[in-house]
């Protein structure tokens, strides 16, 4: 394979995404913060722990069934902060818009980022606006950074689920990549799927105040559920179990999967998140999912083990099994 | 209706039945590679008792289609006023370690479709473009292409091509059962392919191999099925072509279909990756409808084989011949990150299935 | 080597059909299964319809091959 050039697999959040991080960006500035590798990073500042996280984004097109690109930037740094056990202080955003670019596109943009701000309770204080020609861009690019205040005596890590752990998962997988497919109109398909694009500290905070011990948390972005799941199983060398009966999908959802023979295990949701916590608090925390309106699909779908470290087994609904690897690359409708 | 099959308690009674039928060691060929591939996700083959062997066959265009039609194809997209068009299944397949991924990276025109009239409408909508259609893929797919070209011809379009990389299955099961080299008990044949050929071209393997063979739904529980139907004729001493996706396919096959192949298409001998040539077991163009076919309006001349790289045993595992295991590279070398032969490209190859259910050294 | 997606006619407008695939609505072409009716189920391969699809009830292949091989074997296989 060419390793010459950068390519679209390289930020598609799957082996080649990972191959970049350890293969390139840690050994040139690698510290024992960054190869945490989580969704954000945990400073401590006078017995005061913060979470940082940073994130790019490029959708497109910007504007989709559910959201847009502003939405999605508020939230999706929200989002990170939140997975970290972060209640979101703070927000920078940083436009990179190309040259030309409708400035009432742009103005859509800004009052989205205004109301995803204020539902999601974080200001944003800083930011950055570069311009560039015609053509060396997508229209619009954002690139936003985050800081939280980390839960007292939270400490949700890739690296802390425990066998035994249960895992639930928020709801229905696979909405916002569908929708923002269906936007691109590359494949003349109607589907009434919006983008799940949604804040989630409100869902965390809750699980929370419920006492409920939350060892890990991923929301399934880019890779989706099977590689959300793989880098806990690895990073806290656990074997994870899940049942495909369990794992709620949205029918239409599952139209474009098998009308363009994609696997939903591995499409993005901006809106759903995975929480491992143990057998004890598991139907508490489901009722406290199910109670919230993002969390009223909310699902237990498997269980970590001792068995089997590292590995993500799917039980399947006609009572067999098969791996789920993390996403390779990025995946092509088939019609074989 | 119900479309899915996937009962676990039919299932459960489907594998007792199954497993009161084994007497030993049996190896079927499923020759399709959207069965491999729905049998992995399905779970299918965990369940399965392990004195069952299935071998995955040569019914992947990824797997089959040659490096150098691939390449021939690539060479088209580099052309500035080509855009070059195609089934996403092809994208990712490496020719000299590059992929038609990599030239759309590298800013060639390159588009997936999930039609071939998509890539009609293309040409329709962008008359500066020469658009090539580059179609490869079974007799499921054929009278698509079929129609499409007839389309083209009928509202007279001047830039929408055909390169036809096109295979027939039925030539190649005989070639692998005449190359005498596999041994098998049984086909599990393929259901789509077979909606449209019928039952009828199947009938050499009953009657000169006397070898049971089952036309097969994608479904966990067709596979089950057509599983024991192979088993209970393997204990009767029968040898049929028998039909278990009975809802999809009739014994006629698609009249309709198969004469607007007819009247399109010719067979040719056509070269598979792995298989060496196979007397007429491609598709090309009729001269009648040489005005939408690439090779003449590029003045493409049949292209040099391409050898495998080095160590590469797709050639094999297509055959039957080796599991995706016992190939020098694979899990080393030949990763679905890095993949070396389209075994392992294609999401149906043989070792890419293997490789995601059973690790690095394959194990289960 | 076939994705044959399984929906359901919800119009035919001359050769095109409306499919519904659990929720998603895509055009398919009729020119290779030109009878097929509003209402009939169908598989759809690279956007064309290539055969409409009968009931296949559980049970009912064991049940028919069983009877089916039982003739095979009366007439001396």
């Amino acid at each position: 394979m060419a390793r010459d050039k950068v390519l679209l697999a390289h930020g598609a959040g799957g082996r080649a995404s990972l191959e970049l991080i350890k293969g390139l960006f840690l050994p040139a500035y690698g510290n024992p913060l960054l190869e945490v590798l989580d969704d954000g990073a945990v400073l401590s500042l006078d017995g005061v722990r913060l979470a940082f996280s940073t994130d790019s984004y490029v959708v497109s097109p910007p504007f989709f069934p559910g959201g847009d690109i502003g939405k999605l930037s508020v939230y999706g740094t929200v989002n990170d902060l939140a997975m970290m056990g972060a209640r979101p202080l703070a927000l920078s955003l940083a436009f990179i818009l190309e040259e030309g670019f409708e400035m009432e596109a742009l103005e859509r943009v800004v009052r989205s980022v205004a109301e995803a701000s204020e539902r999601a309770k974080v200001q944003v204080v800083t930011g950055d606006t570069k311009v560039v020609e015609k053509g060396a861009g997508s229209g619009i690019f954002v690139t936003s950074s985050g800081i939280g205040l980390l839960w007292p005596g939270a400490s949700p890590s890739g690296r802390n689920a425990r066998p035994g752990d249960v895992v639930l998962l928020s709801g229905p997988i696979g909405d916002h990549e569908v929708a923002v497919l269906l936007a691109r109109g590359e494949f003349s398909l109607e589907a009434p799927v919006l983008s799940d694009c949604a804040p989630l500290w409100e869902l965390v905070q809750e699980l929370f105040e419920a006492q409920v011990e939350v060892h890990a948390m991923r929301d399934p972005t880019r890779g989706g559920l099977a590689t959300a799941l793989w880098e806990i199983a690895q990073g806290s060398q656990i074997g994870v179990v899940v049942e495909e009966g369990k794992v709620p999908v949205r029918p239409e959802v599952k139209g474009i999967c098998e009308l363009l023979g994609y696997d939903p295990y591995y499409l993005a949701s901006e809106g759903k998140f995975l929480a491992f916590v143990p057998e004890r608090d598991a139907e508490r925390a489901l009722e406290v999912l199910r109670s919230h309106p993002l969390g009223k699909e909310a699902s237990i779908i498997g269980r970590a083990t001792a068995e089997n470290p590292g590995t993500v087994l799917l039980r399947t609904r006609v009572g067999g099994h098969r791996l789920l690897e993390p996403l390779t690359g990025r995946q092509f409708p088939r019609i074989c | 209706m119900e479309l899915k099959r996937e009962d676990p308690e039919e299932a459960k009674e489907l594998l007792e039945r199954i497993k009161g039928l084994l007497k030993g060691p049996v190896r079927f060929m499923e020759v399709c590679g959207t069965h491999t591939v729905s049998i992995f996700r399905s779970g299918i083959k965990a369940m399965l008792p392990p004195q069952i062997d299935l071998i995955s066959g040569p019914g992947c265009p990824v797997c089959v289609t040659p490096p150098e039609e691939i390449k021939r194809a690539m060479e088209l997209a580099l052309n500035g006023d080509v855009a070059l068009v195609t089934f996403g299944d092809l994208m990712k397949v490496p020719v000299g370690g590059k992929s038609l991924e990599h030239l759309k990276a590298e800013g060639a025109d390159v588009r997936v479709v999930l039609s071939p009239l998509d890539a009609l409408q293309i040409a329709l909508r962008e008359p500066k473009k020469r658009v090539v259609f580059f179609a490869v893929g079974f007799e499921t797919t054929a009278p698509a292409v079929a129609a499409t070209v007839l389309e083209a011809k009928r509202q007279a379009v001047k830039n929408f091509f055909v390169l036809s990389a096109q295979r027939l299955i039925p030539p190649a099961i005989r070639a692998l059962l005449e190359g005498g080299k596999v041994l098998l008990d049984g086909f599990i044949l393929p259901g789509h392919v077979s909606v449209i050929i019928g039952k009828e071209p199947y009938g050499f393997i009953a009657r000169e191999f006397r070898l049971p063979a089952v036309i097969t739904g994608f479904e966990p529980l067709d596979v089950l099925e057509s599983i024991w139907m192979l088993l209970e004729q393997r204990r009767r001493g029968l040898s049929q072509v028998l039909i278990q996706y009975r809802r999809a396919v009739r014994p006629e096959g698609n009249l309709r279909a198969c004469s607007l192949v007819e009247e399109v298409f010719c067979a040719v001998d056509a070269r598979w990756r792995g298989l060496g040539v196979i007397p007429q077991s491609g598709l090309k163009l009729r001269k009648g409808f040489s005005l939408w076919d690439a090779e003449r309006a590029f003045g493409l001349l049949p292209p040099e084989p391409i050898p495998e790289p080095a160590g590469c045993s797709c050639g094999e595992v297509l055959q039957g011949l080796k599991k995706p295991p016992q190939c020098k590279l694979f899990g080393k070398v030949c990763t679905p990150s890095s993949p070396i032969g389209p075994c392992m490209v294609s999401s149906e190859g043989s070792c890419a299935a293997y490789y995601k259910y059973g690790g690095k050294d394959g194990q289960g | 080597m076939c994705l044959g997606i399984p929906g359901k006619v919800v119009r035919v407008e001359g050769e095109v059909a409306e499919v519904d695939f659990w929720g998603v609505r895509k055009k398919a072409s009729l020119l290779l299964v030109p009878e097929v009716k509003e209402g009939d189920y169908v598989l759809v391969h690279v956007g064309f319809v290539i055969t409409k699809l009968e009931q296949q009830e559980a049970q009912e292949t064991i049940k028919l091959f069983e009877e089916f091989f039982g003739e095979e074997a009366a007439d001396g296989a």
